[in-house]
């Protein structure tokens, strides 16, 4: 997901990397976002190895909880939580937990954390709500628990204040939404301070969301933020280079996703053998709809971004034929900014190269300079169609055959 | 009859000096859009392409009458733009430039409450009315003058499906591209409410994407408030929940809100059809028509 911040600055209209809502930080680094800027956190140690868990442990003082640090929900389920009373069981956790591949991400590193005992978790949150286009601040007194399922079987658990954007959360806000989450008095005003803590955060930080989930109230009425969810505009990394910086560390997904990000490309890859390769997120969206509704199923979503020229052209077929379960390729470009005779350029290049083309071409070119393009277009090594709707049916049927 | 914009709609460029706002500011002119200005700070006495350029919108406004403005700004300054075109109190502004970091729009969404400016965009391919001006960066060789007004978040989406009317000998009053990000100006909402009251406009595509709720919004408008036959296009059918599809804005949450499904069901609850395929949008148009 690394965005480059001078191609940022000078491009106007770019494709751009990032299939997911934001930049999203590891727990380890949000708790020390959060903990810098003054919200109570447990003490906790990151490690990669067994001894290193056990040496934390040791320093941080038992019981704790070992943490694998993948960014997936649901970790405690999964078996990526675990709690420690002594040595023993810190070995053991560690040795179950690094190495482990969690809902598809492989651990490598564990958070090792002081273990909280609470009274009650309570959940805060600043997101953007898009459809009033500002900030919202939420609290429940329902923490501890996916606030996703909070949200949608019990909404009223949810207390939410709409903030401003130009004066920023007024400290009664953060009292208000506190109160008629119906969070005790006795922590009340703690819990605002968090509250208002994490705005600054979020509005300081460019934030899409800030989430501290579970909140947790302990016997002596201190807060502590158990877990620590921040996610960055990827957007605004440019004016964020602390952030950026952190974001190469949170760097993952797998390989086809990191050669996209290499490339510059938005791509996001699906389970389908129907490859697909266009110009502007709707029109591609609606090429992965077209060979769903044909009977195909897409490989991958790959957006070349306005104004493509030829070099990029062929790094996209390049990256979509990595992806070993990709049968067929529709390559489909409607000009607007960009042009034909250089998408036709692009596809020579990268085909030309081969003995045997891997798999299958079809394109379908439009708009702009279409006309050039069909000239270049060496038509030996591709399929050439004059509707989307043709083209999509042909590289389905081409997918098909080579399965049968 | 158009929407918005026509041949006497005076254009202020913001970013006229740059690579892509040099291009496309000639580009609108060859189409016959009225460009009186160029607008970037520090480039103020300058000409681009015979068009006067100053160094802040608000004297482009006092010298020149420019009353709109086509915004190609890189995005860490884009935001500054918008209220720079917002203050300078011209009827409209299309912003281009993709990128804009949504904690800016969401302080520009606060300030369009606050002026008469009619805001388009950001991240959008501009707005055209065939054979009269173009603001943005639609090919305008692909519209053809007519009956049907198109509002799209998609810009590329917004040029095949016009192509599919085009083929058929369906034009088009006014095509507005709203713009794939979390926060824009002008809604669907806004733009059905411009081409119900257009008495040249007889039919209306709706071209939609997965994410936010912007679509279901326009479904109740439309129940409610619009004569005018609509058909309707979602894209993002297959968009796996969690993964953004290349908008900033198309993106299904982890707790299924934005999806197809969601949008299609509350369109055609509104009585509009929606096309399983761009080819079947034209379809319905056609059907309204004749």
């Amino acid at each position: 997901m690394r965005v480059s911040s001078e191609r940022k600055l000078a491009g106007f209209k770019q494709g751009r990397n990032g299939p997911s809502n934001g930049m999203k930080l590891h727990e380890y680094q949000a708790k020390q976002v959060f903990a810098d800027a003054g919200v109570p956190t447990p003490d906790s140690q990151l490690a990669s190895d067994v001894d290193g868990v056990v040496t934390a442990a040791e320093e941080i003082g038992y019981p704790v909880a070992v943490k694998a640090q993948v960014q997936v929900g649901g970790r405690g389920k999964a078996g990526g939580i675990k709690l420690a009373e002594d040595e023993d069981e810190a070995r053991e956790a560690a040795e179950s937990i690094l190495g482990m591949d969690l809902k598809g991400y492989h651990v490598d590193r564990v958070l090792v954390e002081e273990a909280v005992d609470f009274t009650d978790e309570l959940y805060v949150g600043i997101t953007m709500d898009r459809g009033e286009g500002k900030p919202v601040a939420m609290v429940s007194t329902k923490g501890g628990v996916n606030i996703e399922e909070v949200a949608e079987e019990d909404p009223d658990a949810i207390a939410r204040e709409h903030i401003d954007p130009a004066f920023g959360m007024h400290p009664y806000q953060a009292r208000k939404a506190v109160y008629d989450a119906g969070v005790d008095q006795s922590v009340a005003r703690d819990v605002s301070s968090v509250l208002t803590t994490l705005y600054q955060l979020w509005d300081d930080k460019d934030g899409a969301d800030a989430e501290i989930n579970p909140l947790m109230v302990t016997s002596d009425d201190d807060v502590i933020a158990a877990d620590a969810v921040m996610n960055i505009d990827e957007d605004a990394l440019f004016r964020q280079p602390e952030l950026a910086e952190m974001e190469e560390e949170a760097a993952g997904g797998d390989d086809l996703e990191q050669k996209a990000d290499e490339y510059g490309f938005d791509y996001v890859r699906l389970e389908g053998n129907t490859g697909i390769i266009g110009n502007g997120a709707g029109l591609v969206m609606t090429t992965l709809d077209l060979v769903d509704y044909y009977g195909g199923e897409p490989a991958n979503f790959l957006d070349v971004g306005g104004g493509a020229k030829a070099d990029r052209i062929a790094n996209a077929l390049d990256m979509v034929f990595s992806d070993d379960n990709v049968e067929s390729v529709v390559f489909n470009i409607f000009g607007g900014i960009t042009r034909g005779d250089e998408v036709a350029k692009g596809i020579n290049e990268a085909l030309e190269q081969f003995d045997e083309i891997p798999k299958p071409v079809v394109v379908r070119l439009a708009g702009t300079n279409w006309e050039e393009g069909m000239e270049i277009l060496n038509e030996d090594l591709v399929t050439v169609e004059q509707t989307l709707e043709d083209a999509v049916q042909r590289a389905v049927e081409y997918a098909e055959e080579v399965s049968e | 009859m158009s929407v918005l914009v026509d041949d006497d709609t005076r254009v202020v460029v913001q970013g006229i000096t740059g690579g892509e706002g040099k291009f496309h500011a000639e580009q609108m002119m060859e189409y016959g859009t009225n460009v009186v200005a160029g607008a970037v700070p520090g480039k103020g006495g300058q000409e681009v392409s015979g068009v006067p350029v100053y160094d802040t919108v608000h004297e482009a406004v006092d010298e020149e009458n420019a009353d709109t403005s086509v915004i190609f700004v890189p995005p860490a300054f884009a935001g500054d733009a918008i209220f720079e075109s917002l203050d300078s109190g011209l009827d409209l502004a299309v912003a281009i430039t993709e990128g804009i970091p949504t904690q800016d729009m969401a302080r520009v969404n606060k300030r369009l409450a606050e002026t008469d400016t009619r805001l388009i965009g950001p991240n959008c391919p501009g707005l055209i009315t065939p054979g009269e001006a173009k603001l943005g960066i639609l090919p305008g060789n692909i519209f053809s003058e007519g009956n049907v007004g198109l509002v799209s978040r998609s810009g590329t989406l917004t040029y095949q499906v016009v192509d599919n009317l085009t083929n058929r000998g369906i034009g088009q009053t006014t095509a507005i591209g709203i713009g794939g990000d979390p926060i824009i100006g002008t809604d669907f909402v806004d733009a059905l409410e411009l081409f119900e009251n257009d008495p040249d406009t007889d039919a209306i595509v709706m071209c939609g994407e997965i994410g936010g709720e912007d679509e279901e919004e326009a479904a109740a408008f439309i129940d409610e408030n619009v004569d005018t036959p609509v058909a309707g296009f979602i894209a993002g059918r297959t968009a796996p929940p969690g993964k953004r599809m290349g908008h900033a804005g198309a993106i299904v949450s982890g707790s299924g809100t934005g999806t197809a499904e969601s949008k299609i069901s509350a369109l055609n609850d509104a009585g509009v059809p929606v096309g399983d395929t761009p080819e079947e949008v034209a379809d319905h148009i056609e059907e309204f028509l004749n």
